[in-house]
């Protein structure tokens, strides 16, 4: 496999769309071929090595190419978009629609990932050894095609609309998710090792969702149906079955109602688990307090980037209002 | 001597009521009194006609904070130049001037390879987002006036923020098959407070404040007679979720009325789908639609214009020369906190007052200009500030009511001397951007 090896050495002052940068549009090039390829700030057009080092070469094909994708890459989208083989390596952070409409191949992400990643996915690995932001494996505005094969591997959390409209492949997060989880699925697995916020799988018809933590807040159109043994990561589990989303109309199957399905270990799933919002700590400890000053130092978050990192740190939900009383406290 | 106008248009809400009678004096530069309209409807109309405190000329900030008055040609040359040599302008607002005015504005969004975004993008965006995926059961308000016996005020008060519409369309007038009017209707409304609207209301549905969308599932399983998990479903007794839903399907023609209240709170779009889903579902029982509060009166024309010339209603990116369309990516908001965009236009709209007080700062450090009557939160941080006249006021054009019907607005008087409508104002640089380009 031949290794094509990108450094970032310019940080833009816009955002970059590199939909470019894919083991298919690299195959098949020399390293001066590849730096002529084109990327897109706003309304202007640019080269690959106007802001990237390029060293190797492309393979014969796509799926002899591997990409590394090295330097501060947080501002810079579209990478390994639609890309049908070979395999991408991001060291740091993406922005959006990486892996998006990927159909084979693999991308492998060290850092964090922004919104719309791996939407209309339906094929390939893609693995993010951080976090991903909203509508991962999600679909695009408008489609009721959301991730229809392949496997999305998150080992942290991930944002709110997660795998809506999904209808295949499977969802592996290691940590939380955000509100409003597998929303209008119609098929597919996803695996929450953590916490679910709520709305799991609202307006759901088909497919499966494992919650290994807690359910925030079940959905009242909901039905609990029984306990059942079910084999997860290699071992036999029992869980707490819920169906629904009984609001939706269900497709019929030799004469059996499809519904869509959430499980959840019954260790966790008490009576109470499902009904009652979870108590989770509101506030922080001193240490914790110094903690976040010390992360935002002479800077100015928001509320909302505040409360995530306390939320993501250390798992306390505080109130906006809470964390307004964080924010006037690092200004002092 | 005084003249009356009639049948003039209220350029304040998506209500857009066309019952006005305006009284001026013989001149036809001062206006005595309006009749028919609500307070604000006719303060905006007898705020127009005093122009002793309106700004009349362009002006431009200065370094120590202050303004200076300069001609509406230097007020052109800055905007062309600033929209022309910008890599992602973003043209924002649209909402409070006509469609002939928005048309032009598209036109120079397409040459400058420019973000257009309306106030959708504060209030009914999600909406549209919603409409998009799952598509619209809808009528207009005169349909609901003359048919229309059982009514859901959804997250919306329209005794306050549409103070005519409860008279007009669809609390309390008498229509063709609705002659005893209130008597003959049902009112049924979601709010966690309770409100001015709520007090009218024969059942006043408290939901959990954030939990609109389990209960809109939970009405659309007991319509279909569905079991529902726990006693109590969003903050409302499950007894009287059923009992709604039976009120619903027992009537024979309903119309769901949503307002910000659930636009904008958590869920966003999932709970339009879910209410539109609503309306599909009770379909099956009687004959329902659903309609957005449209706030702005021309916001719904905005995402109209929009429609027809780039295919999609707001957040529109136009900087590779084709349109793209995601909120969440290509909204100003997001754009402004994310520091995407490096000029700001903004024409009706007031984003100083209603943005994020993160993207006020943002837009307080780019090149930027504010087209507006008014001195405003955005005219007070813009590089330029340029006032026009008013548009339903002082310049006629074509708007669109909250129903999607359109309707001619009427000029009732004339400007202050030496004043710029909207769209002379973005013709003129629409021509200077054509020569910057072609050189």
């Amino acid at each position: 496999m031949d290794i094509v090896k990108l450094t970032l050495n310019k940080i833009p002052d816009l955002y970059i769309e590199a939909e470019n940068i894919t083991p298919d549009h690299f195959a098949g090039k020399t390293a001066q071929q590849i730096g002529e390829l084109h990327l897109h700030l706003g309304n202007t057009t640019a080269k690959i090595s106007d802001y990237f080092s390029v060293e190797g070469k492309g393979g014969q094909t796509a799926a002899d190419t591997k990409i590394i994708v090295a330097g501060d890459t947080t501002k810079v989208k579209y990478i390994g978009m639609k890309m049908t083989a070979g395999e991408i390596e991001v060291q740091g952070n993406t922005d959006m629609y990486t892996a998006a409409w990927m159909s084979g191949g693999k991308i492998h992400v060290k850092g964090n990932v922004d919104s719309f990643c791996a939407i209309g996915m339906t094929g390939g690995e893609f693995i993010v050894d951080g976090n991903a932001k909203n509508y991962l494996a999600a679909s695009y505005r408008g489609d009721w095609r959301g991730m229809q094969g392949g496997k999305v591997t998150v080992k942290g959390n991930a944002g709110s609309d997660t795998a809506t409209f999904m209808n295949g492949g499977t969802i592996d997060i290691g940590g939380n998710v955000d509100v409003h989880l597998g929303t209008h699925a119609e098929g597919g697995k996803i695996i929450v090792r953590g916490n679910a916020k709520g709305r799991v799988g609202g307006q759901m018809v088909k497919g499966d969702i494992f919650v290994l933590g807690q359910v925030e807040r079940m959905m009242p159109s909901y039905i609990y149906k029984a306990d059942e043994e079910v084999e997860l990561d290699g071992k036999k589990q029992i869980f707490q079955v819920w169906i629904g989303d009984m609001g939706e109309r269900h497709a019929k199957r030799k004469g059996e109602i499809i519904y869509g399905k959430i499980y959840i270990p019954t260790e966790i799933a008490t009576e109470k688990a499902y009904a009652d919002v979870v108590e989770k700590k509101k506030k922080l400890s001193d240490k914790q307090l110094d903690q976040v000053k010390e992360a935002f130092r002479d800077q100015e978050p928001t509320v909302q980037q505040v409360r995530t990192y306390i939320y993501d740190t250390f798992d306390v939900d505080m109130k906006p209002m809470q964390v307004s009383r964080v924010i006037s406290g690092l200004k002092r | 001597m005084s003249k009356t106008i009639t049948d003039v248009i209220c350029p304040f809400c998506g209500t857009l009521c066309d019952d006005l009678s305006v009284v001026t004096d013989d001149e036809g530069k001062k206006i005595l009194s309006v009749e028919n309209a609500c307070a604000i409807g006719a303060e905006k109309f007898l705020h127009a006609s005093d122009h002793s405190h309106r700004v009349t000329r362009p002006r431009r900030l200065q370094e120590d904070g202050s303004f200076v008055d300069i001609t509406y040609e230097e007020a052109i040359e800055y905007t062309a130049q600033m929209l022309a040599n910008a890599k992602k302008p973003s043209m924002y607002g649209w909402s409070s001037t006509n469609c002939e005015s928005q048309s032009v504005g598209h036109e120079i969004a397409e040459l400058c390879g420019a973000l257009v975004d309306n106030t959708a993008a504060v209030c009914h965006g999600t909406t549209l987002v919603a409409v998009q995926n799952v598509g619209i059961p809808s009528c207009t308000l005169g349909e609901v006036k003359n048919r229309a016996d059982r009514i859901i005020f959804w997250g919306s008060n329209p005794a306050h923020g549409h103070p005519r519409h409860m008279s007009r369309y669809s609390i309390f007038p008498r229509g063709y098959f609705t002659g005893k009017g209130q008597k003959q209707r049902k009112i049924i409304v979601v709010d966690p407070r309770c409100t001015d609207t709520s007090s009218l209301a024969d059942v006043h549905l408290q939901v959990e404040q954030g939990q609109d969308y389990e209960l809109l599932q939970a009405l659309r399983a007991a319509v279909r007679g569905q079991e529902l998990t726990g006693d109590i479903i969003a903050g409302v007794p499950k007894e009287k979720v059923y009992e709604a839903a039976e009120m619903l399907k027992s009537g024979r023609f309903g119309v769901i009325f949503f307002g910000m209240g659930v636009t904008q709170s958590l869920g966003k779009d999932h709970n339009i789908d879910a209410a539109i889903m609503l309306t599909n579902d009770l379909n099956n029982y009687t004959k329902f639609s659903i309609i957005a509060m449209r706030g702005h009166y021309n916001v719904t024309g905005s995402g109209q214009v929009l429609g027809w010339q780039f295919g999609f209603p707001y957040s529109v990116d136009l900087s590779r020369g084709f349109a793209r369309y995601n909120p969440g990516e290509t909204g100003t908001i997001e754009l402004l906190k994310r520091k995407e965009i490096d000029a700001m236009f903004v024409l009706g709209s007031d984003p100083g007052a209603h943005f994020p007080m993160q993207c006020v700062k943002e837009i307080s450090k780019l090149p930027s200009v504010a087209i507006d009557p008014h001195i405003t939160p955005t005219s007070a941080i813009c590089k330029v500030h340029v006032p026009v006249a008013f548009v339903g006021v002082e310049v006629g054009g074509n708007c669109y009511r909250m129903d999607n019907v359109p309707i001619e607005s009427r000029k009732v008087v004339e400007p202050p001397e030496g004043m710029m409508t909207d769209q002379q104002f973005l013709e003129g640089v629409l021509k200077r951007v054509k020569e910057l380009k072609a050189n």
